[in-house]
């Protein structure tokens, strides 16, 4: 009869091999990397022979590589740019996923297609040729206008937004499910009563669906980042494995590289999250 | 507001704000379009793939091919190495998604049905695993799997699956402790009472209640498996290879298979036989995709990713 009660001792027995795994393939990777990142590494057909750097790794890259600096801005402006932009279109196409139409499954099955098949390359492939964008929206004057005047903050976000449009749909299929999920968990007395009490859909909007979704707001917009900064799609992956191999370089300068990498998306992620915690609070008080 | 635009306003947008036929109308047309914008890659690939030379390059063919080619797959097929890599890649797919699955469950068994010390500290940091960016793993894990000497061989993959620590393990462990958790505790009570101990319990009570958080979380996991192809390329380096890693290279390939034989435009590779070979290598994807769509759709909801 005792042993029933030994329930916690159980417990550490079933998350056993998730701590293991944790201190030996995320934990002490982790400091390793960070380790190496003040190191020349080179290997050998011994081992590997490491050789201490102080920051050099780390000077060398503010100092020289202007490449992944561009680079690391590029991804910074353009994660900062589409996670709002997919989060949004997610919320959007999940309002209108959740009215009751009979076709609601069907094009659900459709938008999550591109969580299915969307692997690096098969991306890579459709941007290269092009298919990306919609080249009719492109050929349209005012399309033409737009590029004319690009240097304006708005008209280059419509722009982006234009051709940028599948990619940032495509990415979009998990979320659009979370948000459909949640907004079903709705009480749907709620929204009954807000509607003898006469309240329009824009303030039931505002009021009652906003505030409902806001856990899975934040979820999304972390999802989002995550998703983002792992595609293939974006060149600093590539970067980073391109000097792993390289002799000159090598896993020392790589770990560096790695790391400013994970710092960024750490400060994207804490200003996405910041931002998104200003305008809750600011719609709530409405 | 004016009486007259509030009459108006009920007939076209209806009482409730979704029955009016105005509304209806335009969420499908926004429907419709946002519908198209998602296929459109898909549909354009398809009609690519079945043009010969003559109807790429003739401007006014846009959609429809000008007869039946099957040419671009023919050669596709060739440089792919089609049906050899398929079962390399399922190889390399379903075994470390089924292990990783199985793990998950019984990781996330243990956080849902236990109380113990450290357990929020725990559960914290295994949703913190997932923000961590792949770039900053890889280098010490290349490194400890040489030294383990599972580099080249699908212990890479199967190795940090079996101790929870796969691709995107923290969703799934995460979608295994919402699903546990819902199991009414008396259940369990009534099994221990009976002689039942704790892992015959999550064999035999556990795991077939929770069938359809199995079958989604496999089905994620082997999406996911196939279409890594980061991870894939530095572990697996020359010896294993995946169909998307093979599409990666497909310009290659082929320029090595065909191109060499002389110049002429018919050897060269074009449009059509790319999008050939980049619709071979999701088929696959697509085939499971329509035949558990509902599974897929539904799993995001029904696992309770949303619940808290």
């Amino acid at each position: 009869m005792a042993k029933l009660f030994k329930g916690h001792k159980v417990g550490y027995l079933f998350v056993l091999p998730w701590i293991i795994g944790f201190i030996t393939f995320t934990a002490y990777p982790i400091f390793y990397s960070l380790y190496l990142s003040f190191f020349q590494v080179t290997i050998t057909a011994v081992g590997i022979d490491s050789n201490f750097l102080g920051a050099i790794n780390y000077l060398e890259i503010f100092a020289m590589d202007v490449e992944y600096l561009a680079k690391l801005l590029d991804f910074f402006m353009e994660i900062m740019i589409s996670t709002p932009l997919i989060v949004i279109l997610a919320l959007l196409i999940a309002l209108l996923l959740n009215q009751p139409l009979p076709t609601r499954g069907f094009f659900r099955t459709i938008f999550f297609l591109p969580v299915i098949i969307s692997s690096g390359p098969v991306l890579e492939k459709l941007i290269e040729l092009e298919v990306t964008s919609i080249p009719t929206l492109r050929s349209y004057q005012f399309y033409q206008l737009l590029t004319v005047s690009r240097g304006f903050l708005v008209i280059d976000l419509i722009i982006y937004i234009i051709d940028h449009t599948i990619i940032l749909l495509w990415l979009s299929g998990v979320q659009i499910l979370i948000f459909i999920a949640a907004l079903q968990k709705v009480d749907q007395q709620i929204y009954e009563a807000a509607r003898i009490d006469g309240a329009s859909i824009w303030e039931i909007f505002w009021k009652i669906t906003l505030p409902n979704l806001f856990p899975m707001i934040l979820v999304n917009i972390i999802y989002t980042v995550v998703m983002y900064s792992v595609t293939i799609l974006n060149p600093i992956i590539d970067y980073i494995r391109y000097h792993m191999f390289r002799i000159e370089t090598g896993f020392g300068y790589a770990s560096a590289l790695s790391w400013l990498y994970f710092i960024i998306i750490t400060v994207v992620l804490l200003l996405l999250t910041s931002l998104f915690i200003f305008f809750e609070k600011k719609t709530s008080r409405r | 507001m004016g009486f007259s635009l509030r009459k108006l306003k009920r007939i076209f947008l209806g009482m409730s704000g979704t029955d009016g036929f105005f509304i209806k109308l335009l969420i499908y047309a926004v429907l419709v379009g946002i519908g198209f914008v998602f296929l459109y890659p898909l549909l354009y690939m398809l009609a690519t793939s079945f043009k010969d030379l003559e109807d790429l390059l003739n401007a006014s063919v846009h959609w429809i091919p000008t007869k039946y080619y099957s040419g671009n797959y023919e050669r596709a097929l060739v440089v792919l190495n089609f049906w050899q890599m398929l079962l390399q890649t399922l190889f390399v797919t379903l075994i470390p998604a089924g292990v990783q699955t199985l793990v998950a469950s019984f990781i996330g068994y243990g956080f849902a049905r236990y109380e113990f010390k450290g357990k929020r500290v725990l559960l914290i940091l295994v949703l913190t695993t997932f923000v961590i960016p792949p770039p900053v793993l890889i280098i010490p894990r290349y490194i400890l799997f040489n030294s383990l000497g599972i580099l080249d061989s699908i212990a890479a993959y199967v190795l940090p699956a079996v101790l929870g620590q796969g691709l995107n393990s923290a969703i799934f462990i995460l979608i295994f402790y919402q699903t546990f958790k819902t199991l009414p505790k008396a259940l369990e009570e009534a099994a221990q009472l009976d002689g039942a101990g704790h892992f015959k319990i999550f064999f035999k009570i556990a795991i077939p209640m929770a069938a359809s958080a199995y079958l989604v979380t496999f089905l994620f996991s082997f999406v996911w498996y196939w279409n890594e192809t980061y991870l894939a390329a530095i572990y697996f380096g020359n010896n294993l290879t995946t169909l998307p890693l093979q599409l990666q290279r497909f310009v290659d390939s082929y320029n090595r298979l065909f191109v060499t034989q002389g110049g002429i435009a018919e050897t060269n590779l074009n449009e059509g036989i790319e999008m050939a070979g980049t619709l071979l290598t999701i088929i696959p994807l697509l085939v499971v995709y329509f035949i558990m769509q509902r599974w897929f759709v539904e799993g995001v909801d029904r696992t309770g990713i949303t619940g808290e």
